[in-house]
């Protein structure tokens, strides 16, 4: 996926974390913690692309902090050798607001999983991602719960058969990039575990992005899942299947760029087609800025939800929203301007008072 | 109440109360001096040494904010004074009824006092359902000041007056004051142009000025007051202050007023110093404030508004300028785990909540032991359980604050005794979070939180130096002579582990949930090494430092009576009574719930009968039970209003005497 969607982006928000001093590699990321994933566990790719991508970040790596909730990938920040914690379930996005709105400084990440952060901790999710806090969100979506041994997720497929769900599953699953541009995300991308370049590109363009940016990286568990995205993996059907948007570039896909998504005139709504000389013209052109997220939306909903035909991966949205964190600190240095900076003696003092005198 | 310190005049004039209250209170207004103003024709002033006011009316009628008036000027006054804002829970019930009635009781005097008063002196009822509401609290002989104008038939038929007790002779007892407050204040607002609706809304400050005539309160601040308040309405400020003289000099003008009041300022109780008025939650908004200044750290608040904790919020919400940021989180959960990872970052961490706030934030808190990072938790107790009585106030939460999390998780407790005192509460409750790197629970209630008292506002250089130092490098040498850094080596004194905030080069580490490896911090699943921890976390609570508990005795008493929290001002006036007839009782009151202070089970072991009041079935005596193996004797009351001192006492001295 060639730069393209950073071009109008200037994350100046960056250039308040300090940047490393030296020239950092993979290995500076690394911790001494035996990683203890299963054998063969997509989490694996995962933390490589990322303690791979670290050093092209450059920044100061104890200015860096991994925050994660319950779940598999939510080991995760024990295996970076930045700062780090496994907190509680679900209450990562709440933890990292208050670590993010409080230190400017640092680059905050946080990773989590389909149950995490769409189940017990949906709420945080949702409201992290409308107050737009200074946040990296990695979210692993396996579609199962690993960590408890194979119950269904809330991104599970109907009628799936689990140990709870013996008869299948009844609940619609959510599709996280629906939900996310529905919460207000200024940035949501979706990668897949095994394509180490796609994900490092959207990582990057993540990390650059001023704002909450939501990645849900499709992540194999070998275990309770296993194959649950081989439709977007394996060589012969990910053509059809994958749909790799580019800003700027016409939305097309399949063998040689056969199929394209057009909009229907008549509903507004996205449809795929086969690509011809006559309606090539019509093929939309992914704006990834767009201001409304409607066009991001009708894409999220391309997937068949079963198949995982025509999945969209890459850059959904990417726009420039006020971030929290800056408006929180622009309130404090206004209120200074305003009222001068705190008095304790003024304070304690103010409202109608009386003197004893001994 | 000026609880901060000890006057000697505490023990002598409480006593006073002790025999007023045992009469009516025609009786009890035992003026000490008639000031006749013989010859000017002026009203007759009369010397009073303590009054008990309460304003009621309608939700909507603005009873807390006339009440806060009148509290501010009896406090610029020099009265001593205490005060008891009680409101439904509901914003505005339906109007006129019995559920929809708000009051504001108030206690001034010209000595040290302790309680809003048992029962009022003078009740102003705004309407019917006001008076039917708290005729049952007034004794016989007070002055009833009615609003006849709301006295018609169908607001007194809605709160089941058959006939006007202003008529019927039901109130023969009292000293009834008719007045048709509605009907004056428009009349007084005539020439301001405003509907009648609008003007109707000003007859609290009528109803305000007449009081304040009664009881010859200086009126300045309440204008100042008003004019500011209406700032961007020049117009109803004025109608305002309009309708606030006009009831002055009704009092001033009418017959029916021949008597006025004067209560001389508290200047013995009071040692040298500036005093302002202070509500229990204005005070601990400054001393959360006043803790992050004597830290050095920056203050951040995570709440999620709940009655009634969130004027805490809107407080330091207030104050940007000292680089306080208040976050209102999405849930209660959120709003601590945003403090918590704040806290992580560095700053002086809060999350302020009540009851069932508390039960959401459990696991977090847990989190927070494990984690061991300072972590302010202040829960403003009211009735429960679930939703409870959201407006009333409760000690329930004792057993929560200690127990109510997963697993060995000890957490201190701090409880704050009087309105003024949640400032000093803060900073302790700051200094153990700091010193111990610990979760505390500062558990104050609604009676502390909404009522206020004088307070002597203290000079920056007695506050404490919460100052701490985070690490900055390696705490560890390996055995091969690397020097590292571990998370979790400890102070020995202590056994607080390093604070190392993220940006700190080389101590990069990470903590989590899981049982970690001493030391290290690293996870650990090994049998040993959790039962060391687990141990290791208690130790480091129950090594906390807190003052021995102090206990007075002037009689060598065989009986103690121990309460905690906001039970102080009313155990300590009933003490009082029972020390005035004479009745030798010990008193102590407990700070520190969690550790207790070390002397408290030798104190206990030298009592014959330890008598334990509180607002909930008996929680402190459990504990009390539980460690020392005391027979505490537990005294309860849990009706979401504070104790009474005349009940108390009698209660004491049932106990006493069994």
């Amino acid at each position: 996926m060639p730069d393209t969607t950073t071009s109008a982006i200037t994350n100046e928000l960056l250039t308040l974390v300090p940047r490393a001093e030296g020239k950092q590699s993979m290995k500076d990321f690394k911790s001494d913690q035996e990683v203890r994933w299963c054998p063969g566990c997509g989490d694996y790719a995962v933390l490589a692309a990322v303690q791979g991508f670290m050093p092209q970040l450059g920044l100061a790596k104890e200015n860096i902090v991994f925050v994660s909730g319950i779940g598999c990938s939510s080991r995760f920040p024990y295996y970076m050798n930045t700062y780090g914690m496994h907190s509680i379930h679900g209450r990562a996005p709440a933890i990292a607001t208050g670590l993010a709105t409080s230190r400017r400084d640092l680059s905050v990440w946080v990773v989590t999983g389909d149950g995490d952060a769409l189940s017990i901790g949906g709420n945080h999710l949702i409201h992290a991602l409308r107050r737009n806090v200074n946040l990296k969100i990695l979210l692993f979506n396996n579609r199962i719960y690993g960590l408890t041994k194979g119950q269904y997720s809330p991104t599970s497929e109907v009628g799936k058969i689990t140990k709870s769900t013996p008869m299948g599953s009844l609940d619609a699953p959510f599709n996280p990039v629906s939900l996310a541009i529905g919460a207000e995300a200024s940035f949501v991308a979706r990668t897949v575990d095994s394509d180490r370049k796609h994900l490092t590109e959207v990582l990057r363009q993540a990390a650059e992005h001023p704002g909450t940016a939501l990645v849900e990286i499709y992540q194999n568990c070998n275990i309770f899942n296993d194959g649950a995205f081989e439709v977007l993996k394996d060589k012969d059907q990910a053509a059809e299947a994958v749909i790799r948007l580019e800003h700027g570039q016409p939305i097309r896909f399949g063998a040689d760029g056969a199929k394209g998504v057009v909009r229907n005139r008549a509903t507004g709504d996205l449809e795929v087609v086969a690509v011809t000389p006559e309606n090539e013209a019509d093929v939309l052109v992914h704006d990834a800025h767009a201001a409304s997220p409607t066009t991001a939306f009708a894409l999220s909903r391309l997937a068949d939800a079963d198949t995982l035909h025509h999945t969209p991966i890459g850059v959904l949205r990417s726009v420039e929203r006020p971030v929290y964190d800056t408006l929180m600190s622009d309130q404090l240095d206004a209120a200074v301007e305003r009222h001068g900076k705190g008095d304790l003696s003024a304070m304690l003092a103010g409202g109608d008072t009386w003197t004893v005198v001994g | 109440m000026t609880s901060q310190v000890s006057s000697p005049a505490e023990q002598a004039d409480e006593a006073d109360d002790a025999n007023e209250n045992d009469r009516a209170v025609g009786e009890q207004r035992a003026e000490r001096h008639i000031l006749a103003r013989e010859g000017t024709g002026e009203k007759e002033v009369r010397r009073l040494d303590r009054v008990i006011i309460r304003f009621a009316g309608d939700s909507g009628d603005g009873m807390q904010l006339t009440g806060d008036r009148f509290t501010s000027e009896t406090a610029s006054f020099g009265n001593d004074l205490s005060t008891l804002p009680n409101f439904p829970a509901e914003i505005r019930a339906p109007a006129g009824t019995l559920p929809g009635v708000s009051s504001f009781q108030l206690h001034f005097a010209d000595h040290d006092i302790l309680t809003p008063g048992d029962a009022p002196n003078v009740l102003v009822a705004m309407n019917p359902a006001a008076l039917k509401a708290n005729i049952g609290d007034v004794p016989r002989g007070a002055d009833i000041i009615v609003n006849t104008d709301e006295f018609t038939k169908r607001p007194m038929a809605k709160v089941g007056y058959l006939t006007s007790p202003l008529e019927d002779g039901s109130l023969d007892a009292y000293q009834i004051h008719p007045v048709p407050l509605t009907t004056l204040t428009i009349e007084a607002l005539k020439e301001f142009g405003l509907s009648r609706k609008e003007a109707e809304r000003s007859k609290n400050m009528f109803a305000l000025g007449l009081l304040s005539w009664m009881y010859h309160r200086p009126t300045e601040s309440t204008e100042r007051f008003l004019r500011a308040k209406f700032a961007k309405k020049p117009q109803i400020a004025e109608a305002n202050v309009a309708a606030f003289r006009a009831g002055w000099n009704f009092g001033e003008t009418t017959e029916d007023f021949a008597v006025s009041y004067e209560v001389a300022p508290a200047a013995a109780a009071f040692p040298a110093g500036t005093y302002r008025n202070i509500s229990g939650n204005l005070a601990l908004s400054y001393g959360l404030i006043a803790a992050g200044h004597q830290a050095d750290l920056p203050l951040y608040l995570g709440s999620y508004p709940i009655t009634p904790a969130s004027d805490i919020l809107h407080e330091l919400s207030k104050h940007k300028n000292f680089g306080v940021r208040t976050f209102q989180a999405e849930d209660e959960i959120a709003a601590i785990g945003a403090a918590l990872g704040a806290a992580f970052g560095g700053s002086l961490a809060v999350t302020t909540t009540s009851g069932p706030g508390v039960a959401l934030k459990s696991e977090t808190i847990g989190l927070a032991v494990s984690l061991e990072l300072p972590l302010l938790v202040v829960a403003i107790q009211r009735g429960g359980p679930s939703t409870g009585l959201p407006t009333k106030t409760e000690q329930a939460d004792l057993l929560q604050a200690m127990y109510g999390r997963n697993g060995e998780a000890p957490v201190p407790v701090v409880a704050p005794r009087t309105p003024a005192d949640c400032f000093d509460a803060a900073l302790d409750a700051a200094r153990i979070a700091l010193t111990y790197r610990t979760p505390v629970f500062l558990l104050s209630d609604g009676y502390l939180a909404n009522g206020s008292e004088p307070w002597r506002i203290p000079e920056t250089e007695e506050l404490p130096d919460l100052r701490v130092q985070f690490a900055t490098g390696p705490n560890h040498q390996l055995a091969d002579g690397t020097e590292v850094f571990w998370p979790y080596k400890r102070d020995p004194g202590t056994l607080a582990r390093p604070w190392a905030v993220p940006g700190t080069p080389g101590l990069e580490h990470r903590i989590g949930g899981i049982e970690k490896q001493d030391g290290t911090g690293n996870i650990s699943y090994d049998p040993a090494n959790h039962d060391f921890m687990v141990r290791t976390r208690q130790a480091k609570i129950d090594g906390i430092e807190v003052p021995d508990l102090e206990v007075d005795d002037p009689d060598g008493a065989r009986t103690l009576v121990l309460g905690w929290g906001s039970t102080y001002g009313p155990i300590t006036a009933a003490v009082r009574r029972l020390r005035k007839e004479p009745v030798p009782i010990a008193q102590a009151h407990l700070r520190h719930l969690n550790p207790f202070p070390r002397n408290l089970g030798e104190v206990l072991s030298r009592y014959d009968k330890v008598v334990v009041p509180e607002m909930n079935l008996g929680q402190l005596a459990t504990m009390l039970r539980a460690k020392y193996l005391v027979d505490a004797h537990s005294y309860n009351q849990v009706n979401g209003m504070p104790f009474k001192a005349e009940q108390l006492a009698t209660a004491l001295k049932e106990a006493i005497d069994a």
